[in-house]
């Protein structure tokens, strides 16, 4: 599976995405810088980093998702090509609108970071199959705007939709319907605030978040 | 010319933000607040002749989120 990271200025999870992708494939990924106009050929996965681009101006991902190679995202994301984006990646996803809604400051105004546990909503996704639907998993948290906000008629809709792929299991942030991530219309855009790349080995505390990346790797390879 | 755009949460978005200031001027002994909303001034030096739609359009393509926002935009009069 050839893998890409996007690297943002402000990017700070890009290594631990990149050393999570390598252990899984066996295969580093490229790291794609934001102002490259393009993907490496034949990339078959993308992932955008948690972190803190453009230090958070304007909104969280707001400029990440003008930058340059979100075009390029957004064509491999509609030509089918999984995309995933964790936390900040999450926010940028939202902002490109590749994802619905937005993602504001938690409700309790402070910055939220522990492991947390969730549930898993939809195990049909090409990013959760390796889990059974209503598992238990845990990854961590760390942000501040991961307060996941949209009105009824979209919550409804991906709800119904089976487009939750995670929930909270307890309240985090103030996001609505406790929604933790969630997917696009076509199942190939992952997005969500917990950080599935830090719980792949055990070292790490927890493996929970393996199964997601080998789960990828199964599908798309 | 000069323009103001406004961007404000959408009524009945939660503003975590307003509800921390409420509380905090309610500390200081400031009765009466019925609710507070925080929200954005961005102030832009723009080339004469720059038309209202290419102001809106920067709105809706940067300066606010339409998912969660509103924005106005107040042109000020330049100085002769």
């Amino acid at each position: 599976m050839k893998t890409a990271v996007i690297v943002f200025p402000g990017s700070n999870c890009d290594r631990d995405i990149a050393v999570a992708l390598e252990q899984v494939t066996g295969r580093k990924p490229a790291m794609v810088w934001h102002r490259d106009a393009e993907l490496p050929d034949g990339t078959d996965f993308i992932a955008l980093p948690g972190g803190f681009s453009y230090g958070d101006y304007l909104r969280s991902g707001a400029m990440a998702a003008r930058s340059p190679i979100m075009r390029a995202v957004t064509e491999a994301a509609a030509r089918g090509v999984p995309v995933i984006g964790i936390c900040n990646g999450f926010q940028v996803l939202t902002e490109a609108g590749l994802l619905p809604g937005a993602l504001m400051r938690n409700a309790g105004l402070s910055f939220v970071c522990r492991p947390v546990p969730l549930k898993v909503e939809n195990s049909q996704s090409l990013f959760t199959a390796q889990y059974d639907a209503g598992e238990t998993v845990t990854f961590p948290v760390a942000h501040h705007d991961g307060n996941y906000q949209a009105d009824d008629a979209t919550l409804d809709r991906i709800e119904g939709e089976g487009r939750v792929a995670f929930r909270y299991l307890d309240e985090v942030n103030g996001s609505a319907r406790r929604i933790a991530g969630i997917l696009n219309d076509s199942g190939n855009v992952l997005g969500l605030m917990p950080h599935p790349e830090r719980v792949v080995e055990a070292a790490h505390g927890g493996t929970d978040g393996r199964r997601l990346f080998e789960g990828l790797l199964e599908t798309v390879a | 010319m000069k323009a103001r755009v406004f961007i404000t949460l959408k009524p009945g978005v939660l503003d975590p933000q307003g509800k921390a200031i409420h509380h905090a001027l309610d500390g200081l002994g400031f009765g009466g607040v019925n609710d507070v909303r925080a929200g954005k001034l961005i102030e832009l030096d723009l080339a004469d002749g720059t038309s209202d739609g290419e102001i809106e359009e920067m709105c809706r393509k940067l300066l606010a989120n339409t998912v969660i926002e509103n924005f106005r935009i107040e042109r000020l009069e330049t100085a002769a």
